[in-house]
Parts: C-alpha cells; structure tokens; sequence
C-alpha cells in the first residue's frame, strides 16, 4: 500500500474527529449497489434499494451495505471501481448501460464479485441476473382481455429496446388468450421518468377508447390518471396500489430481495460462481401484487396462469406463434427460445401498430 | 375522430400547457426588465418539492401551493441579490440556480417520495360545467388553470396598458438612459426577478399537486428549459406565450393521439421539434425586425451597475 | 439599506485572488452547517470531499481524467465569454464532437489499415479531427446566425444541445447500433486503433488527458499572445474602445465560437475513444454544463479554470466517497456546487467594484 503524507494528515484528522462511524469489523461482507437513477424514484432504483435494505436487515452481523445513486452511464466506471476499492466484495450494477464499465473494473479487481442487470456479457467474476418480466405481463394481458369492455387496451412504452417489446408481445398473446378479437394500441414515449408525459400518453389512450392501461414507464402517473375517470391500470416496478386504490389491477413488482440475499450468501460461503440468471414468477424474482378491483372468476384466472407459469406449464410465448405478417416466429409444440425473446424486435399478429425502425 | 376525443384532447392539451405559461410568463417579466435568469427548471423543480412537502404537511392545497411560490420566491430571491445586487453574471448564475434547485429539491422531498395526495380540486359549476366541450374546457378546471389564464390577461395589461409597466419595459431596453431618467433600474428588476420566481415556484406546484400529484425526483423533465425557449418562440409576448404554450404542449398531446390512433413517427424527431421551433422563430424574429418588427429587450442579459 | 457599488478604478489583483478564495470559505462553511445538521461531522466530510481524492494514486487519476475535458472545453468557453458572446451549447458540441468522431471508429471498424504492416496509425488522429471539426461545425450554427441574422447565440446554442442528444439518441437506436447487440441501444465496441492509449500499462490514465492540456495551453497562449487573443480581451474590457480600434465583429464571433466548439467537440471524441469506447445513448455527464461553472469559477483564465476543475472534479469524486463512507446523499454535493459558483459570481463583485452600504430609507436617497 502506498501511503502519502496526504493519507496520513487524513487519518489523523479522522481520528481527531472520533472516527464517527462505526467501526468497520473487518470479517463483515461490503455490498455495494450502483443506481442509474434516484433511489427516491420510486421505481427501478427504488425497487433495487429496497433489496438493499432487506439484504442489510436480514444479515446484519455479516454485511454493510453501500450505494451509489445517480450514476450516470458514461460517467460509471469510475463510481463503480470507487466501490470496488472501497473494499466491496461484491457490486451489484443495476443497469443496462452499465455492463463495459463493470467488465472493465471486474478485469481489475478480479477477487470482487460483481452481478450486472440485464446484460449479456459475462466474465469469471462478472455474473448476469435479470427477470423475465413478459411472464408477469403476460398475467396482465389475460386480465386485460377479460376485464376489458371496450376491447381495446392501451400500452405506454419506454424504448423500443427488445425487453419492451417481448413485454408488449407477451402481454397481448395473454389478451389473446382469452379474447382473440382484442385490440392494443401503443404509445411510446421516449423516457424512462416523466410523469407529465406518462400521464399525457394515458389521457390519449384513454381518449382513443382504451380502458385498460399498462406501461413500461416508471412513474404512477399513468395509474392515476386510469383512477380519475373510473378505468383500470397495470402498476410498474412497485407495488403502486396506494396511487391508485381503486384502478389497480395488479403490479408487476421487481422483487431483487430473495436474489440479492442468496449471492450474497453464495458469496459468504464461498460458493459464488459466474452465471446467468434469467428468473421468473418461478424464483420469485417477478412478484405480481395483489389482484384487485377484479371480480372472482379473473382473479382465479389470473392466479391459475401465474401458478402454471411458475410451475412450468404455461409458457408465454408457446407456439404457435405468428409474427405481424403471418409467418411462423415459433412452431405449434414448441416455445420461444430464450435468446429469440432476448433480442426480439417484431411484433406478433394482433398488434395493428409497426415497431418504430 | 369523435366530438369526444376532441374535447379530450382540448383539455389535455390547456393543462399541459399550464405549466409552461404559468413557468414562462414569470420569465417574460423578468427578461422584459431586462434580466435573463436561466434557473427556470431549478427554481420549478424546488417549487414542485416544497409545495408537495408544505401540502402534505398541512393537508392544504393552497398553501402548498404558497410553498410553491415561496420556494421560488427564495431562489429568485437569491438570483436577483446575485445578478442586479451585486452585478454578477446572469448566464453563470442562473446555471447555478439551477444545479442548486435542483439539489435542494432531492433533499427537501426525500421524506416524500412515495407519498400520494388526492388532486386539486376542479371547478364544478352545476349547468355550466356540463355543457358539451365548452363546458370542461371553460369551467371544469383546477385553480392552478385559471390562476394562469389570469396571470397572462394581468401580464399583458401591466405590461402594455400600466404606467410601472411602460416603465420596466423601458428599462430592459436601455438601464443607463432610464437610470438617468430617474427610474429605480435594480428595485424594478429585483422585483421581476421576483416575480419571474414566484411563477416557477407555481408552475412546479401544479405538476405536483394537481397534474401528477405525488413529488419524484426531476419530476420537471425540462419543462423549465421549454419555458425558457416559449419566451423567445412568442417573442416576449404575453398572448403569444399562452399561444406557444398551447402549440408546444398540443404538439406533444397530438402526437401521442396520433401513436395511440396507429400513426407513428420517430420520437427523437418529435421531441426536438420544441427547440427546433425556437431557433426558426428567433430566426424569423429576427427577419421581421430588419422589417421594423418587435425585438428582444435590448438590455437582456446585460449587468448593469449604476455609476453615479 | 441601499447597496452601492462604485466600480474601482482599476481592479485589485490581492482582491482577484482572495475573492474566489472567501467564496470557497463560505461555501465550504455553509456546508460545513448543512452536514453537520445532517449529523455528520464537517471535518470527517471535508476530509472526505476535498482530501481523500487526492490520497490515492488511483483517485488522482480520475480527477484528472475527470477534470481534463472540463478544464478544455472551458478554456475554449472563456474566449466566447471574455468576448462578451454567450456559448452555452457546449454540451452540444461536445456530443456531435464525440458522435462524429465514433462514426469514423464504427466505419473503420475491423480494417485492415494500409499497406503490408496494416497502418491503423491514422485512424485515431482522423477520428480527433472529426470530433474537433464536428464540434466546429455544430458551433457555426448559432454564430453564423448570430453575425447573418442578429440572432440571440445564448437561446439558439441551449436549444441545440438537445437537438444533438436527440441525433445521438437516434443514431445508436437505428444506424449505428451494434448488429450483435440484441437490439440494445449501443455501437459496436471500437477496435483498439480507434482508442486513446493507457498513459502507463494498466492504470487509468489514458492519452485524452496530455491531449486536454496541450489545447489548454494553446488556447492560454493564443489568448495571451496573438493579436486574436488580445482583440478576445479587448472586446471584452471595453466593447466600444475595440469597435474603434476596427475589429471585425463578425470574425471575431466567428473565431471564438470555432474555439469553443472545437473544444467541446475534442472533449467529446476524447471521452468516446477514451473512457467509454462506443458510442451509447448517453455519452457526456453533463460536462458541457459544467464546464461553463468551471468558465466562471476559474474566471476565464486558463490558469484558473485548471483550477477550477480541479475543484469541481474533486468535489464529484469526493460526492462519491461521501456517499460511501458517510452515507451523505448526493443532492448535498450537488447543492454545494451551485452554492459555490453563485457565491464566486457574488465575491466577484468585491474585485470590480466598491461595495458600500447605504443606510437610510427612501428618504434618505430622495435627498441625495
């Protein structure tokens, strides 16, 4: 270790000070967490922060805890290597946009084990985890087919990215489902965060005879606004019931806290390994809220196809499925391939709209 | 399309407009006496925190909303003493209101977050009300609607119709000949200054009390950076703010109808056509000016300090 | 209370130096409180904001990696502001700079380079030149419109930042992204040739920093030697005595405008083929906001925006350490970085001018 006259005028003053922290025992775990956005959003970060907290209430002898908010994409390299010097033994980046950056620091810091979200790239210290959201929205879709009395639903979008697009698919193979003539219309409002314009897209929709909304936005806007005139919505993220007591169908919930608890353990025993994670209703890393404001016989529906999804006998993108044009996407026995959900940019037959580019 | 969706649409596109006359109009005055403050989006954002904060706090809509303002109201407050106080630099300093607004609305509203409130209250009038598309789009609104339609109609009269407004116009044009005037050249701008604060502070209440009421981080999303363009797209024209204002925020609502109706078109493209706008604007602003056209406030961004 | 200022006769030079100094005082002091009423000792966080980066050699290096595109494109700032000319879309220029330059990386992906030995050579120093002309170019546009038409360059260079971030977003969403990247958003990953070089094997550093402080320089010496610098800072002192003396406005609009887009357009290739090396939706933290602090803090001198950048570099550095250690939310640092610029805009104050309280009311003015 280098130590410079500069480290040692800090220590001292750090000890004149009391050090008022407690003291760091050195046999406890140091977690970090690295956010794209505010952990008050009250939607993705503050989903991932939550499990956070959990995971520093359930073993608290064993672990610290610490994040990084805010950090901005290009900027995240060094936020993330800070942790890893900090003494983290394990980071979790929870963005996309993060993944060359935490490849790079995990090449560096090859005894810290890194777990990135919804990436691709995998290394010896570098595992994958993410959740397969389509299956929660394809319960959603199953509601919305039979709740809906218009026959038309409305979707809120995000970017076109392929997880926003294999959740829109999902979603209307379950309106499908159960009402083959459903139609969907699509909004994409180019942000992940502007409850303004969330809300703006929801009154649009509604406008356009929609009565049931759903989004892949984070804000509880959209809710809301279903709330105001008397129609139902789909929360996002969180459990947004409190925005909207009597519009809430359900919420797909991303629920980190059973995932963040066990690597954490893995990591503590020793018997953490590099993988892929790419859990459902199955492992509890997509949780669906309560149902409500449904009657009895949707609400059975709903938890029949979220327990079969979970046991395995339902599968969202069973085939047959057919693309917009008719061609065959997956064959009648089979089901979508993982990688084709992963990168999937068409959308299936039903859906009037075209995918922008 | 429907007379329905019509109507909708129409209210739609007044309240998202109502936060950028309401953001602008403050600003109009202000640059109108001469000062450009480019703290807009902080001081809104700091509005939108507090007035959540002092709502919650004390169940009131309405003195969330004073919050709102106040919130403002201490921002300008501080740009003012900067700028016309002690002759600081408007650009800088109104960057720095923003970064600092910003930063104070994350820990004003951090005991907030994932807090609700029932919005503010709409206008019903027994039969007026209810009348088809006239009577929503007239008299079925929140108070923060109207507060904006009246602060244009007050705006244009003070401005074009009012002695003190004759005066502040004259001093955004030329501090140093209505200093030698005898014109009171830095109580006139602190003041509109002020004012400029005072209606960021609301407009950042409506969106978290009445448009999306509940407070999240960055809520504003840059509304404070269009009202900052609307002022110059409506080249410093009241009327013409509330006019921008409703084309701004009916190009967004319409373009969302048309996705929802099927018809798509690059978002990207969508959302830069606001600033677009702007620079055609200024650009044919400045056209029309060779033609003997209105025109900026000549002493727009300049410090002025008196020399006595 | 009245306030008077009665401008000095000519400025203060100890004054220059200790205004920005009491500003930081006081920021640092009010913090101080605002941490303290967080319960947090303000010793423990100075430490921590403005000691600790500089503790270690790695966190050095990141606040020069950190403070190297700011300190340039705010040099390349301070000539648009000494001459009185209101740049603020350097952001924008920063993001075209990087686009422009990532589009050469992405087109020259994989080649072979020239030649039996393969010459990759040129590739980096074409995608530099990119990057800077780029820059150049989306600057043009409000100074053309300014000297052409009489068209306010503060407004038309803010509105064309997000018009770039837009074309950056659309660019790595359709044309540009990666073909084996399912469908995320983001370029291939550059080539080695098309990426600044680790200044030493396996540190941080990488080559975008000499690359920073070389144009500083430049720019210091174009500023203190040439007759373009010395009409930059007569225009600035004194508009009319410049007018007389026969510069063009015009050239002089034009010139400073292709500095500072040339700048932020360098910073933005820089930061592409260094740090991130791909092009992504987001590619700038804000840095060419920022850098317009860092204009002002170091008050449009190069030395000081050297500074100034410093400062601000280490105060962000240190933002994350206070949130790791001291569990200090980041709104705070944020808070105190606007805190600090209004308050060396306000001390400025003290150098140009005399500052006197007047006491009385109207009255009292009314007799005077």
């Amino acid at each position: 270790m280098r130590t410079s006259i500069v480290t040692r005028m800090a220590g001292a003053l750090l000890c004149a000070t009391a050090a008022l922290t407690p003291a760091r025992a050195a046999d406890k775990l140091k977690v970090g967490f690295v956010y794209v956005g505010p952990v008050a959003d009250f939607g993705y970060s503050y989903q991932h922060d939550l499990s956070r907290k959990a995971l520093a209430a359930a073993l608290p002898d064993k672990v610290e805890t610490v994040f990084l908010e805010n950090v901005p994409e290009a900027d995240s390299e060094r936020s993330i290597e800070k942790l890893a010097r900090s003494g983290a033994g394990l980071i979790f980046t929870t963005s996309f946009g993060f993944m060359e950056p935490t490849l790079k620091v995990a090449k560096k810091f090859p005894k810290v084990k890194f777990e990135h979200a919804t990436g691709y790239k995998r290394a010896e210290n570098v595992s994958t985890y993410s959740a397969r959201f389509y299956e929660g929205r394809y319960v959603c879709g199953k509601i919305a087919g039979k709740m809906s009395k218009s026959g038309t639903v409305g979707y809120i979008a995000s970017f076109p990215i392929p997880e926003v697009v294999s959740g829109i698919n999902a979603f209307m193979l379950g309106a499908q489902s159960v009402n083959p003539n459903i139609k969907i219309k699509i909004v994409w409002v180019n942000t992940w965060f502007d409850p303004g314009k969330e809300a703006e897209a929801a009154k649009a929709l509604l406008a356009q005879g929609a009565d049931i909304l759903t989004q892949h936005t984070d804000s509880a806007a959209p809710l809301q606004e279903a709330e105001k005139v008397g129609k139902f919505a789909f929360g996002q993220s969180s459990d947004q019931v409190r925005f909207a007591p009597k519009a809430q169908l359900t919420a797909i919930v991303d629920d980190w806290d059973g995932y963040v608890i066990a690597e954490t353990k893995a990591v503590l025993d020793g018997t953490w390994k590099s993988h892929d994670t790419w859990g459902g209703l199955k492992d509890g890393l997509v949780v669906l809220a309560p149902f409500t404001n449904m009657p009895d016989d949707v609400k059975a529906l709903a938890e029949e196809t979220k327990k079969g999804i979970a046991e395995g006998r339902i599968h969202p993108f069973q085939g047959p499925v057919l693309k917009q044009d008719g061609s065959i996407a997956v064959k009648a026995g089979e089901h979508a391939p993982d990688p084709m959900i992963l990168g999937m940019n068409w959308y299936v037959k039903g859906i009037d709209d075209k995918p922008p580019q | 399309m429907s007379f329905d969706i019509v109507q909708m649409v129409l209210v739609t596109v007044l309240t998202a407009a109502t936060p950028l006359i309401l953001a602008a109009i403050g600003e109009l005055v202000a640059e109108r006496a001469g000062v450009l403050n480019l703290g807009v989006e902080g001081m809104m954002v700091l509005g939108a925190a507090m007035g959540f904060a002092v709502a919650t706090q004390t169940g009131s809509t309405l003195l969330g909303a004073c919050g709102g303002v106040g919130a403002g109201l201490l921002l300008a407050a501080l740009f003012g003493l900067l700028t016309v106080g002690l002759a600081a630099n408007q650009v800088a300093s109104g960057l720095a209101l923003t970064i600092l607004g910003l930063g104070l609305s994350g820990l004003v509203g951090a005991g907030y977050v994932g807090m609700k409130r029932d919005p503010a209250p709409h206008l019903h009038l027994p039969v007026l009300s209810d009348l088809p598309v006239v009577g929503p789009l007239l008299f079925g609104h929140d108070a923060f609607v109207y507060a904006a339609a009246f602060l244009v109609a007050g705006v244009w009269w003070f401005l074009w119709r009012s002695r003190a407004g004759l005066s502040l116009r004259a001093i955004g044009d030329d501090h140093t000949a209505t200093h030698a005037l005898g014109l009171k050249v830095r109580k006139v701008r602190f003041l509109a200054v002020l004012f400029g604060g005072a209606c960021a502070g609301l407009a950042g209440a409506y969106l978290s009390l009445a448009y999306t009421p509940f407070w999240s981080p960055g809520m504003t999303a840059g509304r404070g950076w269009i009202a900052l363009a609307l002022v110059v797209f409506a080249s410093w024209q009241p009327v013409r703010v509330a006019a921008g204002a409703l084309l701004f925020g009916g190009a967004t609502v319409l373009q969302l109808h048309a996705q929802a109706a099927g018809l798509g078109l690059p978002g990207q493209l969508l959302s830069a056509v606001p600033y677009l706008a702007t620079i055609l604007a200024l650009v044919a602003l400045s056209l029309g000016r060779r033609q003997g056209g209105s025109s900026a406030p000549a002493a727009l961004g300049r410090v002025f300090a008196p020399s006595r | 209370m009245r306030l008077d200022l009665l401008p000095r006769a000519r400025p203060s030079p100890w004054l220059d130096l200790l205004s920005p100094a009491l500003a930081f005082l006081a920021a640092v002091l009010i913090g101080g409180v605002a941490v303290a009423a967080l319960g947090v000792s303000p010793v423990q966080a100075f430490v921590t904001y403005f000691v600790a980066p500089l503790s270690e050699l790695w966190s050095i290096q990141e606040v020069a990696l950190k403070a190297a595109p700011l300190a340039l494109i705010a040099t390349g700032l301070a000539f648009c502001y000494r001459a009185n000319l209101w740049n603020i879309g350097a952001e924008g220029q920063f993001v075209v700079g990087g686009l422009a330059g990532g589009c050469v990386a992405i087109a020259t992906q994989g080649s072979q380079g020239f030649g039996s030995q393969g010459f990759t050579g040129w590739i980096l120093p074409a995608m530099l030149a990119a990057g800077t002309l780029a820059g150049i170019a989306f600057a043009m546009i409000p100074a053309l419109l300014r000297v052409k038409l009489g068209v306010s360059e503060i407004l038309t260079s803010l509105m064309l930042v997000y018009v770039a971030q837009l074309l950056l977003d659309y660019m790595v969403r359709g044309p540009l992204r990666d073909p084996n990247g399912f469908n995320f958003p983001q370029s291939v990953s550059f080539d080695d040739a098309a990426r600044l070089p680790a200044l030493f094997e396996g540190e941080s550093l990488h080559a975008g920093v000499p690359i920073a402080l070389f144009g500083i320089g430049l720019g210091a010496l174009v500023l203190a030697r040439t007759l373009f610098g010395f009409e930059v800072r007569a225009v600035g002192a004194s508009p009319r005595a410049a007018g007389f003396a026969g510069f063009s406005d015009a050239r002089l609009t034009l010139g400073v405008f292709a500095i500072s887009g040339g700048a932020a357009g360098l910073a933005g290739i820089c930061e592409v083929a260094g740090r991130i090396g791909q092009l992504q939706p987001e590619i700038s933290p804000g840095y060419g906001f920022t850098a317009i602090i860092v204009a002002f803090l170091g008050r449009l001198s190069p030395p000081g925006i050297l500074l100034a950048a410093l400062v601000i570099a280490l105060t962000t550095i240190g933002g994350e350490g206070a949130q790791i250690d001291l569990k200090l939310p980041l709104d705070l640092t944020r808070a105190f970085q606007g805190l600090l610029l209004g308050l060396v805009l306000g001390a400025d104050v003290l150098t140009r001018y005399h500052v006197r309280l007047v006491p009385g009311g109207p009255a009292a003015k009314a007799a005077s």
